[in-house]
C-alpha cells in the first residue's frame, strides 16, 4: 500500500541524512521525500511517499517518531487529504506542435512560464497522478526534461498537524 | 561565578564533574589535546587510560551494565573515533547508557580532508541512540547534558558529542543545566492503565501461562518487582540471555534461558502455552527462531516494552504497553493483590506436569567421566568457588553459551555480555569496567582463545590499575562456535576455523606483569580456581584452562528452525 506521511522535525542540520539513513539501513523504500522550513524557522516539515504492508508502515512511523529529532509523524493516508506536487517540464515546441503544446498546458491547467523558439517550459501542480496523464498524453518524443518535487501533503479540514 | 568565561575544554570536565562521574575511559590524541589538559588539573573523576579505543567504549558499557550509570569515554577524532565505532555499536545493540565524546578537526577545517578527519557523526548515525556536532561552545554545555539526558532515559543508548578543538579553545560563561526538556523526546514511562487492566485479566485466566523476560528487566531495574509478581502468581519464567539474573536463575519456577541455546523446558513452554506475557524483550531471531513457526500455536501476547518500536515488530501482540517494566509491574502486582481475578490452580498444575516432563529430560547434562576437561564443568566450579556471587564478563561464542547456562545468576546487573552484536574482544575490556566500578568484587571474564587475543593489549591496562581481574580462557583451540556450525551445516569442513599458532597464555600474562596459570586436567580446575580468588586474590590471574575440543554448545535450534525444532546433542 502506498502511504504519505508528514512529520514535523527540528530544524538541525543532520536531520534529513537521519531520515534517509533510517530508510536506507531499515530497506523501506522512498518514493519521494520533500522538506522545508515551516512558518516557524526552528522546524522543518517534511513529506514522504512510501510503500509498504500494514506491518511494515506501523514501524516506519514507530522508528520515525523514535528519532530524536523528529517532533510529530502523521500518516496523511489514515484520513482525508490533500495533495499536491509540482512539476516543471519543458516541451519541444517548434513548427506544428507549438500550437498543440500550448493547448495541453491549458487543458490541464498548466501555465508556460518559460519561451524559446524551440521550446516551452510548462508549470503543473495536481496530485501526482495529473502530472503522470499529462506526461502520457503528450508525444513522449517532445518531452526534453522533466523535473518534479515529490509530493507534498496536509490533512483536510480541521485535521492539522502543528505543536 | 557566572561571569567567569571558561574555555570548552574546561567546560567538558566541569559537566562531567557536574553529571557526577566519576570515572572515564579514554585515549588521548591531538584534537582533545585540550581536555586532556584540563582532565590533568581536575581530581573529580579518575581517567583510565585504555590501550586501544574499542576497550576504552567497552570498559564504560561494562560499568554501565554492571552500575545502571552512564558510562564515559573520551576519544580523539578519525581514527580515535573509528576505533570507537564497535564499541558504541556493541552498546546500541544492548540499549546500554553511554556518552562518548570525540574530538574533532577545528570547525574551519571540518570538510577539508584534514589531517584525522571522519565524519564521525555520519559514521556513527546508525548505531547511535543520537549525535551531536557542537558547533558553537555556548551549546557545549547545554548538548552534554542532553546527551545524559537521552542516553540515561526511555530506551537507553549510546549517545555521541563530537566536539571540534576549535570549540574546545573557545570561552563562554559555564552554567550546567539542572535539567533540561525536548519538545521532541518525551519518552513514555507510565503504562496505559486500561492496557494494564486487560492484561492482568488476561494474565489470569490464562490455563498455560508463560512469562518472558529480557533485558528490559535489568536496564529498567525492574528485577524486585517481576520477582514479587511471578513468584505471587507461581507461573513458570524464562529469560534471554540479556535478561538473567533478572530472576533468580536457582528458583524452581525459572525454567532456564530460552531460545538458540536454551533449555528444552523453556523454548517448549514458550511454544505451547496460551497467554504469554513479554516483559523487556525484543522477540529477538535467537530467541524464538522462525516467527512462522513460532505463529503455528495459537497464544495471546502481552507485551511490556518502554520502546514501541520494539512491539509487534517481529510478533503481533494483542496487548502491547508501552512503559517502564518497573512501573507496569508495580501497578499489575497491585491488580493481583487486589483480587481482581482467579488463578485456575487445576489448570496451573497440569502445566506445570507437563513442563517438569521436559525439564526432566536434562538437556543441560554432559560427560562428567571425561579425561578431558569439560568447558560446562569449569563454569560450574567457577560457580562454586565463588559462591555464585561473582561478576562474570564474556567474550562471544561457545564460552559465552556455556557460561551463561551453567553459571545460575540469582542478580542483575552481574552478567555482562555482548548479545545483540556478538563482539569478539568484549569481555577483558568489559572486566575492566566492572572492575573498576566494584574494586572489591571478584570479577571473573569467561573467554575464547579467538576472542581474547582481540583485545589482549588491556592486559596492560589491568596492570596500571592492579586490576585483580580473573581471565578464565576456555581454550579449545578453535573458534568453537563457527566449528559447531561448520560441523553441523557444512559437513565438517572447517573453513579457517582454527588456528595453527597460539602464544603461550601463561608467558603472555606473565610477560604482562600478571599470574598465569596452565590447567590440563580436570582435577586441578578446581584448585587453580581457589588459587585464584585465594592464594592470588589481589592479582590478575589467566588461567589457560585446555578443554575438550570436541564441545558443542546444546540444545540448538538451527538458524530458521522453530522452537520446537531443536538439536539435543
Ligand atoms: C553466540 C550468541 C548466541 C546467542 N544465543 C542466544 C540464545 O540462545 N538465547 C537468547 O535469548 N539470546 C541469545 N543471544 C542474544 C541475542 O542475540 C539477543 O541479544 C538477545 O536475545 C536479546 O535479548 P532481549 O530480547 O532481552 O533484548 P535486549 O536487547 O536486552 O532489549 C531490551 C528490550 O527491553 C526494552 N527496554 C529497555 N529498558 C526498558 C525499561 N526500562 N522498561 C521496559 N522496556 C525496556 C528495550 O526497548 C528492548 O526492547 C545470542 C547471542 C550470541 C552472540
Ligand atoms: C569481532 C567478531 N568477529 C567474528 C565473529 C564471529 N564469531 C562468533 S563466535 C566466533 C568464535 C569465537 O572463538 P573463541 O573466542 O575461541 O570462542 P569459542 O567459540 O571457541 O568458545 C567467531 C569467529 C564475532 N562474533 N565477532
Ligand atoms: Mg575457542
Amino acid at each position: 500500500m502506498r502511504h504519505i506521511i508528514s512529520l514535523l522535525m527540528e530544524n538541525e542540520a543532520g536531520a534529513l541524512s537521519r531520515v534517509a539513513g533510517l530508510f536506507s539501513a531499515r530497506g523501506y523504500n522512498i518514493e519521494s521525500l520533500t522538506v522545508a522550513p515551516t512558518e516557524d524557522a526552528t522546524l522543518s516539515r517534511m513529506t514522504i511517499v512510501t510503500r509498504g504492508s500494514d506491518d511494515v508502515i506501523e514501524q516506519i512511523t514507530k522508528q520515525l517518531n523514535k528519532l530524536i529529532d523528529v517532533v510529530k509523524v502523521q500518516d496523511l493516508s489514515d484520513g482525508s487529504h490533500i495533495e499536491r506536487e509540482l512539476m516543471l517540464v519543458k516541451v519541444r515546441a517548434s513548427g506544428e506542435i507549438r500550437e498543440e503544446m500550448k493547448r495541453m498546458a491549458d487543458i490541464f491547467r498548466g501555465r508556460i512560464i518559460d519561451v524559446s523558439d524551440k521550446t516551452y517550459t510548462i508549470e503543473l501542480t495536481g496530485p501526482g497522478s495529473k502530472l503522470d496523464a499529462f506526461l502520457g498524453a503528450v508525444d513522449a518524443t517532445a518531452i526534453v526534461e522533466t523535473v518534479r518535487t515529490g509530493a507534498s501533503g496536509i490533512g483536510r479540514g480541521d485535521r492539522i498537524m502543528k505543536i | 561565578m557566572a561571569d567567569m568565561e571558561l574555555t570548552g575544554a574546561e567546560i567538558v570536565v566541569r559537566c562531567l564533574r557536574d553529571e557526577g562521574i566519576k570515572h572515564v575511559f579514554g585515549y588521548p590524541g591531538g584534537a582533545v589535546l585540550n581536555i586532556y589538559d584540563e582532565i590533568y588539573k581536575q581530581t573529580a573523576f579518575e581517567h583510565i587510560l585504555v590501550r586501544h579505543e574499542q576497550a576504552a567504549v567497552h570498559a564504560a558499557d561494562a560499568y554501565a551494565r554492571s552500575t545502571g550509570l552512564v558510562g564515559v569515554a573520551i576519544v580523539t577524532s578519525g581514527p580515535g573515533a573509528t576505533n570507537a565505532v564497535t564499541g558504541i555499536a556493541t552498546a546500541y545493540m544492548d540499549s546500554i547508557p553511554m556518552v562518548v565524546i570525540s574530538g574533532q578537526v577545528p570547525t574551519a577545517a571540518i570538510g577539508q580532508d584534514a589531517f584525522q578527519e571522519v565524519d564521525t557523526v555520519g559514521i556513527t548515525r546508525p548505531c547511535v541512540k543520537h549525535n551531536f556536532l557542537v558547533k558553537d561552545v555556548r551549546d557545549l554545555a547545554t548538548t552534554i547534558k542532553k546527551a545524559f539526558y537521552i542516553a540515561a532515559t526511555g530506551r537507553p543508548g549510546p549517545v555521541v558529542v563530537d566536539v571540534p578543538k576549535d570549540i574546545t579553545q573557545h570561552t563562554c560563561a559555564y552554567e550546567y543545566p539542572a535539567f533540561v526538556s525536548m519538545r521532541s523526546y518525551n519518552p513514555t514511562s507510565k503504562g496505559h492503565a486500561g492496557q494494564i487492566k486487560k492484561a492482568v485479566q488476561m494474565l489470569l485466566e490464562a490455563k498455560r501461562p508463560m512469562i518472558y523476560t529480557g533485558g528490559g528487566v535489568v536496564l529498567g531495574n525492574a528485577a524486585t518487582q517481576v520477582t514479587e509478581m511471578v513468584r505471587l502468581l507461581g507461573f513458570p519464567i524464562t529469560s534471554t540471555l540479556m535478561g538473567l539474573g533478572g530472576y533468580p536463575a536457582p528458583d524452581v519456577l525459572f525454567l532456564g534461558m530460552l531460545g538458540m541455546h536454551g533449555t528444552i523446558e523453556a523454548n517448549m513452554a514458550m511454544q505451547h502455552c496460551d497467554v504469554l506475557l513479554a516483559v523487556g524483550a525484543r522477540f529477538d531471531d535467537r530467541v524464538i527462531g522462525n516467527p512462522k513457526h513460532f505463529a503455528k500455536e495459537a497464544r495471546r501476547i502481552i507485551h511490556i516494552d518502554v520502546d514501541p518500536s520494539s512491539i509487534s515488530k517481529r510478533v503481533r501482540v494483542d496487548v502491547p504497553i508501552v512503559g517502564e517494566v518497573a512501573q507496569v509491574v508495580e501497578e499489575m502486582l497491585k491488580q493481583i493483590q487486589a483480587g481482581i481475578g482467579q488463578i485456575d490452580q487445576t489448570a496451573l498444575k497440569a502445566w506445570w506436569t507437563q513442563i517438569e516432563l521436559w525439564r526432566v529430560q536434562d538437556c543441560m547434562k554432559y560427560d562428567r567421566s571425561s579425561s578431558r576437561i569439560k568447558p560446562q564443568y569449569v563454569i560450574e566450579k567457577l560457580y562454586e568457588v565463588t559462591g555464585g556471587q561473582a561478576y562474570v564478563t564474556s567474550d562471544v561464542g561457545q564460552h559465552q553459551m556455556w557460561a551463561a547456562q551453567y553459571y545460575p545468576f540469582d542478580q542483575p546487573r552481574r552478567w555482562i555480555n555482548s548479545g545483540g552484536l556478538g563482539t569478539m574482544g568484549f569481555g577483558l575490556p568489559a572486566a575492566m569496567g566492572v572492575q573498576m566500578a566494584h574494586p572489591g568484587a571478584q570479577v571473573a571474564c569467561v573467554t575464547g582463545e579467538g576472542s581474547i587475543q582481540m583485545n589482549i593489549q588491556e592486559l596492560s591496562t589491568c596492570k596500571e590499575w592492579k586490576l585483580p581481574i580473573k581471565v578464565i580462557l576456555l581454550n579449545n583451540g578453535v573458534l568453537g562456535m563457527v566449528r559447531q556450525w561448520q560441523q553441523f551445516f557444512y559437513e565438517e569442513r572447517y573453513a579457517e576455523s582454527h588456528m595453527t599458532s597460539l602464544p603461550d597464555f601463561v608467558k603472555l600474562a606473565e610477560a604482562y606483569g600478571h599470574v598465569g596459570l596452565l590447567v590440563e586436567k580436570p582435577e586441578d580446575v578446581e584448585t587453580a580456581l581457589r588459587d585464584a580468588f585465594g592464594k592470588y586474590k589481589d592479582r590478575l590471574v589467566f588461567i589457560n584452562f585446555l578443554t575438550d575440543p570436541g564441545e558443542n554448545v546444546f540444545p540448538m535450534i538451527p538458524a530458521g528452525k522453530g522452537l520446537s525444532e531443536m538439536i539435543l546433542v
